[in-house]
């Protein structure tokens, strides 16, 4: 890049116009370009010719068709009789909730691992770093596997299912727990809890502007919490106390009601929280370990309180060295979700693969996996990158 | 140590003085009492936590070792005195091991990719020495490699040829991670080139490789090479499933491996251009001799984390039906007499892939430490 940025562009006219930078940069260019398009165009070529001779009509017109096969698990109302593009949409929404729950998961698990190899205790420092290597240095589609196999092999039928807590059943068929009744009062507890939410932002807001004006503090992180809890909680009381929580039963050869985590969705949780965790509580001690002490000991020698000088100080430092490589662990968890089609969860993948195989739609199928995954991950680094922003350092 | 020898400098100073009597450090303080309220119960809420994870280790490590080790079947037994007994059936080990460590390679030739799997070990094993990091190093593992080949894929020398489709296991592992690297590595450096040149078409378009690639999963990439390689050649010609697959990883490898060599490019002070120019050095010369010999020094360590993940990743494979490690370890639990063993099975191939997994990343510590050591103030 610098190498010829700062070359002197001017040439006597005894040197032949091949040895002139500027026509040598668009000349390379249109090489290299029409290299690409011609090398793209020779395969897209082939393409079409192969697809002609095999009679199949390329374009999107497919997921018009009816889809023809049941999926296990779908978050909005599916059944075989539904077209190929609402299989797409329950595959892409599976994908959604696993990434979802596992980067939430995954960061509270590595986080508190990070700390934990960092304790004073050497008993807890010591199992810290043993997790940390074992689920860093074993593939991940492994641990997938061997947690399928604990929940499908291991764990007893649904008539003998584990029941550690009242109204927790552990069985082969999957996890069920209890589940509040449907009933409309949650609507209004969830709006309820959206205005909390409002309401601890302006509280934020309100309490720096008076701290910077007074100097005097609010407790603002109590109080929201007071609000974010309590707000939901008096919608409930003004609505009745609906407090009808239906437990799961035994009814035949499996359980009924309550909340259930399917055994292909509880594996793959499991494996991609605990393995991209171990990866996260590396960033996190790498990112606490990169404070310098001195700035821990300039804090205590202001006379701060040792979670003062861990939330004002220490946090706010390691976080803008942490922020970054987490994000990628996040793109990685997401990404890694698509490893469910080896064992069944019907996310995107997997459901495009059966779409595949009964179509033949190939081209099509892999250019929505290849649209659904770089939007995801577009969007994770956008968000990453404006939280980022945030907490950067604003250099005066 | 520095306590120690504190110590021992105020004894000495006290025998010198003479006066005041020699006292041993109180026992809450030093030795195994002293380590153990140092370290596992200096505070009351750390002795709880040390309670707690203790009382937890007893009740899971007695089992564990009864399991694994004291009612575990080691001798060669069948699978009903397996199912009686309560621990581990290594039994099942012994009888599918070569199974799992070589798929469905023609039995009586496993001497072969055994010989290939050694002799790979071995060179990995010497290039880990930075006294052999010299050219030739290159050349032996061309020639390694393709010895390696010709052992698994046989046809000459009075060896049975061995279509890749029976090929599995270990050996097929280390293959597809390696030829991962060795040939997305050059494709890596000149899209990290690229991504830095100043011509902007160059630069467009290896941003938007990488990007692509490194943004959607490997699945996908395979599911590509498996399904639509086909499709992009023209009629008559065909590739076969393993090499498509190495296809797909090689194209997965070099996009991260160009963010590696990226990484080394940027580390390069300006200076170094500078200077490289004012020699009237060409771009392809100075590029050669003095950029990248500097840039890929910087991205080793980095390069063998890469080349750990990927040796992970390759287990994928199995998704597009070829049988490396992890495939085959499922296969073996297929057998209906052997049914039901997959944690022994699991086992297995876990501490495999973990003792590779575990000493590279230690490799890499120590050679980064080794590497900074001329910079480190």
């Amino acid at each position: 890049m610098a190498l010829n940025a700062e070359r002197d562009t001017r040439v006597s006219s005894s040197t032949p116009f091949w040895y002139d930078p500027k026509f040598r940069a668009i000349f390379f260019q249109i090489v290299t370009l029409a290299a690409v398009i011609g090398g793209i165009g020779y395969l897209v070529g082939n393409t079409i010719t192969n697809l002609e001779r095999q009679n199949v009509a390329s374009g999107f017109a497919f997921l018009d068709r009816e889809a023809g096969f049941a999926i296990a698990e779908h978050m909005v109302s599916y059944s075989a009789a539904d077209t190929y593009g609402r299989a797409f949409v329950v595959g892409i929404l599976n994908t959604f909730r696993v990434a979802l729950l596992g980067i939430i998961l995954a960061t509270i698990i590595g986080v508190i691992m990070g700390v934990a190899r960092l304790s004073n205790n050497w008993l807890v420092a010591k199992l810290a770093s043993i997790y940390v290597e074992v689920m860093r240095n074993i593939p991940l589609l492994l641990q997938l596997f061997i947690w399928y196999g604990v929940i499908t092999v291991s764990l007893p039928g649904p008539r003998d299912a584990l029941n550690p807590i009242t109204g927790v059943f552990l069985s082969n068929r999957g996890f069920m727990v209890p589940a509040p009744v449907e009933h409309p009062i949650h609507f209004y507890m969830g709006i309820a809890f959206l205005l909390a939410l409002v309401a601890s932002y302006l509280l934020y807001r309100w309490a720096k502007r008076r701290q910077i004006a007074t100097g005097q503090q609010f407790p603002v992180y109590r109080t929201a919490l007071a609000l974010l809890i309590g707000f939901p909680l008096i919608a409930w009381v003004v609505g009745g106390a609906p407090a009808v929580v239906e437990v799961p039963e035994l009814r035949g050869f499996n359980f009924r009601g309550g909340m259930s985590l399917t055994p292909e969705f509880a594996a793959l949780l499991f494996g991609l929280t605990f393995y991209t965790a171990a990866f996260i509580a590396e960033i996190v001690r790498g990112g606490i370990l990169a404070v310098s002490h001195g700035q821990s000991e300039a804090a205590f020698a202001l006379g701060l309180r040792r979670g003062m000088v861990l939330r004002f100080i220490v946090l706010p430092q390691a976080l803008r060295i942490i922020i970054p490589p987490t994000t990628s662990q996040y793109l990685n968890l997401t990404k890694n979700s698509s490893l469910a089609v080896a064992i069944g969860y019907p996310d995107l993948v997997s459901i495009g693969n059966t779409t595949m195989n009964q179509t033949g739609q190939a081209v099509e199928a892999i250019a929505i996996f290849m649209a659904v995954y770089l939007v995801l991950s577009l969007t994770i680094s956008v968000l990453m990158n404006w939280y980022n922003r945030a907490i950067a350092l604003v250099e005066r | 140590m520095a306590d120690q020898t504190l110590h021992r400098t105020v004894e000495r100073a006290a025998r010198e003085d003479g006066d005041a009597p020699v006292v041993q450090p109180p026992a809450t303080r030093s030795g195994v009492i002293g380590w153990l309220k140092g370290n596992l119960f200096n505070t009351w809420y750390n002795s709880v936590i040390t309670l707690v994870l203790l009382y937890l280790l007893l009740q899971i490590i007695p089992g564990l070792i009864d399991w694994l080790l004291l009612s575990a079947v080691w001798e060669p037994a069948t699978a009903e005195v397996c199912r009686a007994a309560s621990g581990a059936c290594w039994a099942f080990i012994h009888e599918k091991y070569r199974l799992i460590l070589f798929g469905t390679y023609p039995y009586s030739e496993q001497w072969r990719p055994t010989l290939a799997v050694a002799l790979f070990l071995g060179m990995i094993l010497a290039s880990c020495n930075r006294h052999f990091w010299k050219p030739w190093l290159a050349l032996a593992w061309a020639i390694v490699l393709l010895i390696c080949g010709t052992l698994m894929y046989g046809g000459v020398l009075g060896l049975t040829q061995v279509p890749t489709t029976r090929w599995g296991g270990l050996p097929l592992t280390l293959m597809l991670a390696t030829f991962g690297l060795a040939v997305g590595f050059p494709l890596g450096i000149i899209m990290a080139l690229g991504r830095r040149s100043h011509l902007p078409v160059v630069r467009l378009l290896s941003v938007a490789y990488i990007e692509i690639i490194r943004g959607v999963p490997l699945i996908t990439v395979l599911f590509m090479a498996s399904v639509m390689f086909p499709l992009f050649l023209p009629q008559g010609v065909s590739v076969n499933n393993l090499l498509r697959a190495q296809a797909g990883i090689i194209l997965f490898a070099a996009a991260y491996l160009a963010e590696v060599v990226r990484g080394g490019l940027q580390a390069i002070p300006k200076g170094q251009y500078e200077a490289a120019d004012s020699l009237g050095l060409t771009y392809w010369q100075a590029t050669r001799l003095i950029i990248l010999p500097q840039a890929l020094r910087i991205s080793i360590p980095p390069l063998v984390n890469t080349f750990i993940g990927m040796f992970k990743d390759t287990s994928l494979v199995i998704i597009v039906g070829l049988l490396d490690l992890v495939g085959s370890a499922k296969a073996a639990l297929t057998d209906p007499a052997w049914r039901g063993f997959y944690r022994e099975s699991y086992f297995f191939i876990a501490v495999i892939y973990f003792v590779f997994c575990f000493s590279m990343s230690k490799y890499s510590q120590h050679l980064e430490k080794r590497l900074n050591a001329g910079t480190r103030r």
